[in-house]
């Protein structure tokens, strides 16, 4: 993928100057984080700076004064208490592999990393439970519970590089949410730090707290209202068996009307996942997972569970595809095969970025049975355009990540890309779905929220923010809008999106 | 989802904003024992009622907060599905909007989750008199903060609950119960061995010397648990009869003067060693308590192992004053005063049913 035209990193600019600006000099600050930080736990060189100035969110780019990595929740506390006194802009950061701009760095700000606290802290199997500090990779957390026969449902495709913290903020799915929920039914409790330093618990080991469900509110507030120093997990039993069932229809309405028949006959399939024909065709190329190049669309659907519970699942969702109109059924026999199948689906980003200079991944969720009116409408917005989109679902749970294929050393193809995925939201929230599923609106979709919700609703998440954050300090400029900038708004809508790990799997 | 009775709602709240009177949303009143106190006007929520969309292959069903649970729970059956938190119904006329402002969830909660887990979206009319939508009718939604959720287990004192979204499951294709002879100490040692593997077990209550053990799923499934976790087969309608009764408060347990504990526990924690009857739920997480006992020790011992304590029903002897509900840490106050006063600046909506600093 080609590095992006610089004129458009200055809309990063507009987006973040929305906080006050500090009254104090950055030589100053750094030395008051010196005071608080252990020199190696300090970066303020811009040489090293660089590595932080985005996330996964290329376009957004600045420079923060300074990078903390602190090692203990004390240290995060003294950072925050010195940013707060000192009026500082923070923006806490995981492992910086967000689509949506969250932890993009704050010009005038300090980046509060959490990297480092990487300790699994405990984990128990006869609990089901681990405790873990933020910085602990998702997968790490599984493979940790692995020896016990437990694993940490949600699976972010990035779950190699993710961590924990930033799931937290950012309430990750995955392919198993349809069964298994997303991070905020398997995360029990978290403790973090608010910016005025304050040391919080929010939820429990024990489960349903009384009082406000502070935790609900805070995952997924993508590092609005504190920094998360410690979490604690529920882990599930890994299922016996999984095998995958892999469909293929001549006609996209068909596929969407079997995704509807599958869940209507009372079955929820550990995955549920769907590809049109151009995409199947972009990551045949690249993974040679043998998929029927001819298909308009194919369905791909794990049943999961003891060997009975599977055979008996997938006789039954074999016979639904078989009424639905499949024009060809094939069923995983062995872990190579299964996997196989899902290598194409698991390569469908980098296939993207193999047959194009760039790729814009959109995020929207619409009802399932608006799927088949969804692929037509972005078909036709492909011709209107003039841009190519592999479409790839999350079918079961409707969440749509369109890849836009387009060069951006063209400005006019990069403008007509950000037009295409405004379109895509919008239509998105049009039918009765949102704007983001996953990845958060961080800066990247924040003009949507002006589309998604009212003034009424805006209000009230600012209010809620300033529950937890008085002064306003924490990730200012992110996931809500100004009501002054949705009426400002107009046409400025602000899109693109571009991943720094290539070599991630996405999906 | 607009009804003519939200301009009424809205012109009570106003009026009590601003002649600084407060108001007392309510359901069918099932649960008005569980409250540190009962203030303000009553004002019945059920001035709407009904469906308003309901797609078996959505997962989801959207309702006025005036609907009976039982009449959606019927609706649900007849499509072969369920609200999976199993809602505890305390009496018949149930609300919608009672069973999300209270946040209770029953017998099937240890595996399906809470009922917050299935709040996909809300419509509530805050302090100002302002509809605010949050969430929506799709699984996977993460734009803006999670309000839904927070909103659920409120017990109103946030904002009226006008209509809710929750997400449904299919009902299980079979179920079985299996009843064992055991000591606590060793039914919870069981419990968590099988909680570690991958078996269907829905709902355990062990009360008596007896644990009952539900297991819920495809029938092949079924039969396998069974044989691992051994015990007799319970007949059908005397299961069904069982779990309804722990699931609202009419098993012979519940019966009675004494007070009446709800203890949250985390997976480790020992049987407790205190005075009074005992019924436990969700593989030893959540324990209901008969017992006189000193409101101050027992908070002080569950405390210590890291759970939490609810006086659910007072019985004739009970004292307020301890707290109804655990009192929360200094900070996490803090923060819950402030989200009060965002939603309901002037304070209008049930004053003091959770703690009375909200």
């Amino acid at each position: 993928m080609s590095a992006l035209p610089q004129a458009h990193a200055e809309t990063a600019h507009i987006h973040a100057a929305a906080a006050t600006p500090a009254a104090i000099s950055p030589a100053a600050l750094i030395v008051e984080l010196s005071r608080v930080l252990p020199a190696d736990c300090l970066i303020t060189d811009s040489g090293r700076l660089r590595a932080y100035e985005c996330d996964g969110l290329m376009l957004m780019r600045e420079m923060p004064l300074a990078v903390a990595l602190p090692t203990t929740e004390a240290q995060v506390v003294a950072v925050l208490r010195t940013c707060h006194r000192l009026g500082v802009p923070v923006v806490p950061r995981g492992a910086g592999t967000g689509l949506s701009g969250g932890a993009t760095p704050h010009k005038q700000g300090v980046v509060l990393s959490t990297a480092r606290m990487n300790r699994i802290v405990s984990v128990d199997r006869l609990a089901q439970q681990a405790v873990v500090q933020p910085g602990v990779r998702n997968l790490a957390v599984s493979e940790a519970a692995a020896p016990h026969g437990l694993y940490y449902a949600p699976d972010p495709s990035s779950q190699i590089a993710c961590s924990i913290g930033g799931n937290v903020a950012e309430n990750s799915g995955g392919v198993h949410c349809l069964k298994y929920g997303l991070t905020v039914h398997n995360v029990l409790r978290v403790r973090m730090v608010s910016m005025a330093g304050d040391v919080m618990e929010v939820g429990s080991a024990a489960p349903d707290c009384p009082g406000y469900d502070l935790l609900a509110v805070t995952i997924g507030s993508e590092g609005l209202l504190g920094v998360v120093t410690e979490v604690t997990v529920k882990l599930v039993p890994r299922p016996r068996v999984a095998r995958c069932v892999l469909a293929a229809f001549d006609d996209v309405r068909r596929a969407g009307q079997a995704v509807a028949d599958i869940i209507a006959a009372g079955i929820i399939p550990a995955g549920l996942e769907m590809m049109d024909q151009a995409t199947t065709v972009a990551v045949e190329a690249f993974v040679h997972a043998g998929y029927p190049l001819d298909a308009a669309a194919i369905l791909l659907c794990e049943s999961d569970g003891t060997a009975e519970e599977v055979e008996d699942e997938i006789a039954r969702v074999r016979a639904l595809l078989d009424a639905a109109g499949a024009i060809e059924i094939r069923v995983s026999d062995g872990e190579a095969e299964r996997l196989r199948f899902w290598a194409g689906r698991k390569a469908a980003f980098p296939a993207a970025g193999r047959i194009s200079p760039d790729y814009y991944c959109m995020d929207g969720t619409i009802p399932r049975r608006k799927l088949a009116d969804m692929l037509e409408a972005m078909n036709a917005m492909s011709d209107k355009y003039g841009l190519r989109c592999l479409n790839v679902f999350h079918a079961g749970d409707g969440n749509l990540h369109p890849l836009i294929l387009f060069d951006s050393n063209d400005a006019d193809s990069l403008h007509r890309a950000e037009a295409f995925g405004v379109e895509i939201l919008e239509l998105s929230v049009a039918l009765g779905g949102t704007i983001t599923g996953e990845h958060g609106v961080g800066l990247e979709k924040i003009n949507q929220m002006c589309v998604q919700f009212a003034p009424g609703e805006l209000d009230m998440f600012h209010r809620v923010k300033a529950a937890f954050d008085p002064a306003g300090l924490m990730n200012p400029g992110k996931a809500v809008p100004t009501l002054h900038r949705c009426a400002e708004m107009g046409g400025m809508h602000v899109h693109h999106g571009e991943l720094p790990h290539p070599d991630l799997p996405r999906f | 989802m607009t009804h003519p009775f939200h301009s009424t709602l809205r012109e009570m709240v106003l009026d009590a904003a601003a002649q600084g009177r407060t108001l007392r949303p309510h359901g069918s009143r099932s649960k008005d024992f569980l409250a540190q106190q009962l203030a303000g006007a009553p004002l019945d929520m059920r001035g709407a009622q009904g469906v308003i969309a309901y797609e078996p292959s959505e997962l989801y069903i959207t309702a006025h907060a005036g609907s009976r649970v039982a009449d959606i729970e019927a609706l649900l059956a007849g499509r072969q599905q369920m609200l999976a938190f199993e809602p505890p119904l305390f009496g018949p006329g149930v609300t919608v909007g009672g069973m999300v402002a209270s946040g209770l969830s029953g017998p099937r909660r240890m595996a399906a989750g809470s009922l917050r887990d299935f709040v996909l979206g809300v419509t509530v009319m805050d302090g100002q008199g302002r509809v605010l939508r949050f969430g929506g009718q799709v699984m996977k939604n993460v734009a803006g903060f999670d309000v839904s959720r927070l909103i659920a287990g409120s017990f109103g004192t946030l904002g009226l609950i006008l209509d809710v979204t929750l997400k449904v499951l299919p009902l299980p294709h079979a179920e079985q119960t299996r009843l064992l002879e055991l000591d606590n100490t060793t039914a919870l040692r069981r419990l968590r061995e099988w909680g570690a593997q991958p078996l269907p077990i829905s709902a355990t209550c062990w009360h008596g010397g007896r644990l009952h053990v539900r297991l819920s799923g495809a029938q092949v499934a079924l039969d396998a648990a069974a044989q691992l976790i051994g015990g007799e087969v319970v007949d059908v309608v005397e299961a069904a009869a069982l779990w309804q009764s722990v699931r609202n408060h009419t098993h012979a347990f519940f019966d009675g003067d004494a007070p009446l504990w709800r203890v949250a526990l985390p997976p480790m924690a020992p049987h407790l060693a205190l005075e009074g009857d005992s019924l436990t739920e969700w593989n030893g997480l959540q324990r209901w308590l008969r017992s006189d006992t000193d409101a101050d020790a027992l908070r002080h011992v569950v405390g210590a192992l890291g759970g939490h304590a609810t006086l659910f029903r007072g019985g004739r002897t009970m004292d307020r004053a301890l707290g109804v509900f655990e009192p929360l840490k200094p900070e996490v106050m803090a923060v819950s005063q402030r989200l009060k006063k965002a939603f309901d600046p002037s304070g209008v909506f049930s004053p003091g049913r959770l703690y009375p600093e909200l």
